[in-house]
């Protein structure tokens, strides 16, 4: 084990898979410069493994600022034997190749009939919480929830980003990482050998049994503060992290919920239709009989994100909201009783 | 460029398959047998069968919603695609493609596509492919002249040419995108757009020709082959029918005295009297030939007709490699 940060953890997880696999490339805007730290030591630090001289030019590609070709042409290359590793920096630069990849990443391997296949990883970064205004703070994993084709993984610590970006490169159905900026320099000991995460399998950070709470992305972490704190006045807070939108382990929740009878979702993305809309529909529609209270959302509200300091944190989840949404499910029971 | 008699011949083969393929599918359109529209490539035979003919048995394609013509032309096997066009299990992407999204990957062909322009990045990874792993294969990217317009190409013939990738950028210019002119939404010549990104722009003024088309694109293949990057080819040429079959429009948005003009210059005819003319081969021989192929299309439509509708679970196949879930 050693001490690795979020994108030391996503680094490491990008040289195994270069050095297991030949088919392997990474191709995005500065990657050759390693500009976010994911690129091994880059020049200056040349010693812990700069990827353009361990690998070459050839395989790590500076691209233009052209989105829609660097997310087709890896569609491409994935259908014709490589296993490209797209590094889109910021997720709100998605949008500029939606065609892609709704029209042909999600479709191509329905549409043929199982012909294609898109082994292709799309890594990008959600820079909310850093004042960074409305262009650059977007969490819009749930958007591509809703386009059937596409896998989806939301890492919240070091060593679930390590693992599932293994996972994510080896498989061969195209995978969206979404990679919150403030967990960046988060640190954690973590396996440097090699190991996978599967897809679809949640990770149940406590047990708990008065209430569920389920954490996406940096909502993992805001439940756990809760839940340590909601321990001190008695509650006992289960912590769940799906790390996999697509696949969902509704399974692991809703086992959760049977057992403690009460579901918050912290989940940092809009609240219409975000991942925690989903999940909330999931649990209602399945686990009704179980439930003691009605389900909480704790999510960003539906306004876009302003750049100005003094407003843009009250927007997202947090410990505190956590811990008001769940007193408010622990006061329905009061009330019911 | 000298070419064998038999390639010439398969030329007209292909160019004969494509005509009857989409007479039929026209016919069975009209009378519901298949479901939707297609759009037919008659008329531009040439020009389509010209660029497959140019490429490599191993080589890649993509192409657009004008689709049967680019698998047909690479020598894609015809019962499939038709009975992808009626919608049954045995087509080949199962019925769940239809007639614009066909592909048959036997071939290289990577793929039809409903999206005006949208199949062009793929090709371009597809060569892409072919670079970092060496195999020496080059792709060919079909789009319109509609298509000409979408940045997705720009974005696409950069990229190519910056990392000197080995592929084709083939405009099938055949004056309309649906109705509208390609002079008043299109500025300047497209052919000339390729001295921008820093490639040769080929133009193929007589896109009826099969010979003309394929001298124009078996050089641009051959220098992406050698390593020496992309090219764009526009060949000129002009679609028969209408944009789509079944589609009936108030308005006469092509002039008669142009599109008669254009109708005589028919590329099968062209071709079939060029083969006469050069003692390659003789009328009963071609009448034959005709009368196969039009056989192999009565046999694809009867391969059609003979197969089931695929089974009602087969919408909720293909999405991802399976099993889907947990452990993958």
């Amino acid at each position: 084990m050693t001490v690795m940060s979020y994108l030391g953890a996503i680094g490491a997880a990008q040289r195994e898979a270069m050095e297991t696999d030949p088919r392997v490339i990474i191709m995005g805007e500065d990657v050759e410069a390693n500009v976010y730290g994911t690129m091994g030591g880059g020049k200056s630090r040349a010693d812990k493994g700069d990827f353009l001289q361990l690998f070459g030019a050839s395989r790590i590609r500076n691209t233009p600022i052209s989105e829609e070709i660097m997310v087709g042409a890896a569609a491409g290359a994935a259908m014709t034997g490589l296993r490209p590793i797209v590094d889109l920096s910021y997720s709100s630069f998605l949008y500029m190749a939606m065609d892609q990849f709704v029209n042909q990443v999600a479709k191509n391997r329905y549409m043929f009939g199982g012909q294609a296949s898109l082994p292709v990883v799309f890594r990008s970064a959600m820079f909310f919480g850093l004042n960074t205004g409305a262009h650059h703070s977007d969490r819009p994993y749930p958007m591509f929830m809703n386009v059937p084709g596409l896998k989806i993984m939301v890492p919240a610590t070091p060593s679930d980003a390590k693992g599932l970006l293994r996972t994510a490169v080896d498989m061969d159905d195209p995978v969206l990482s979404f990679e919150a900026c403030i967990l960046w320099g988060l640190k954690e000991e973590v396996d440097e050998q090699e190991y996978r995460i599967p897809f679809g399998v949640a990770r149940t950070h406590r047990e708990g049994t008065d209430v569920t709470i389920v954490g996406i992305s940096t909502g993992v972490h805001a439940a756990l503060q809760a839940a340590q704190k909601l321990e001190a006045e008695g509650i006992s807070a289960a912590v769940i992290d799906p790390r996999t939108l697509v696949p969902l382990d509704s399974e692991t929740i809703l086992r959760s919920v049977a057992r403690t009878g009460r579901l918050v979702i912290v989940d940092p993305a809009h609240t219409t239709c975000s991942a925690a809309a989903e999940i909330s529909a999931i649990v209602a529609e399945q686990a009704f009989d179980c439930l003691k209270a009605p389900i909480m959302r704790v999510t960003t509200p539906d306004t876009q994100i302003p750049f100005s300091p003094a407003i843009e944190k009250q927007l997202y989840p947090d410990a505190a909201k956590t811990i008001a949404a769940v007193r408010k499910t622990m006061d329905a029971r009061a009330r019911a009783a | 460029m000298t070419r064998p008699n038999d390639l010439l011949i398969e030329m007209q083969t292909r160019m004969l398959r494509i005509r009857k393929f989409d007479e039929r599918a026209s016919k069975m359109v009209k009378r519901g047998e298949i479901p939707g529209t297609v759009h037919t490539s008659i008329g531009q035979e040439a020009q389509v069968v010209g660029a497959c003919m140019a490429l490599a048995e191993g080589d890649y394609m993509t192409g657009n919603h004008r689709s049967h013509g680019h698998p047909i032309g690479k020598g894609a096997a015809l019962g499939p695609l038709m009975a992808e066009l009626t919608g049954k299990a045995t087509g080949v992407c199962g019925g769940k493609g239809g007639s614009m999204h066909l592909a048959d990957f036997k071939v290289g062909s990577l793929g039809e596509s409903g999206i005006v322009g949208s199949s062009i990045p793929i090709a371009t990874g597809a060569a892409l492919s072919s670079k970092v792993l060496g195999t020496g294969r080059v792709a060919l990217a079909f789009f319109g002249d509609g298509a000409a317009n979408q940045g997705c190409l720009y974005e696409a013939m950069n990229l190519a040419s910056v990392w000197g990738l080995p592929i084709v950028f083939l405009c099938e210019n055949n004056q309309y995108a649906l109705s509208t002119p390609a002079h008043t939404v299109t500025a300047g010549v497209i052919a000339e757009r390729a001295p921008g990104f820093a490639m040769p722009g080929i133009r193929v003024e007589d896109g009826q020709d099969v010979l003309k088309v394929h001298d124009a694109v078996k050089t641009a293949v051959d220098r992406a082959r050698a390593g020496k990057g992309p090219s764009l080819v526009e060949v000129v040429t002009y679609r028969f029918n209408e944009h789509s079959e079944g589609l009936r429009l108030g308005t006469d948005y092509r002039n008669p005295a142009e599109k008669e003009a254009w109708m005589k210059r028919d590329p099968v005819k062209l071709f079939r009297a060029y083969l006469t003319d050069n003692g390659i081969t003789d009328s009963a021989a071609l009448d034959a030939l005709e009368a196969e192929v039009t056989a192999e299309v009565e046999a694809a439509v009867q391969f059609a007709a003979d197969s089931d509708y695929p089974d009602s679970s087969v919408a909720f196949k293909h999405l991802y490699t399976e099993p889907f879930g947990a452990n993958l």
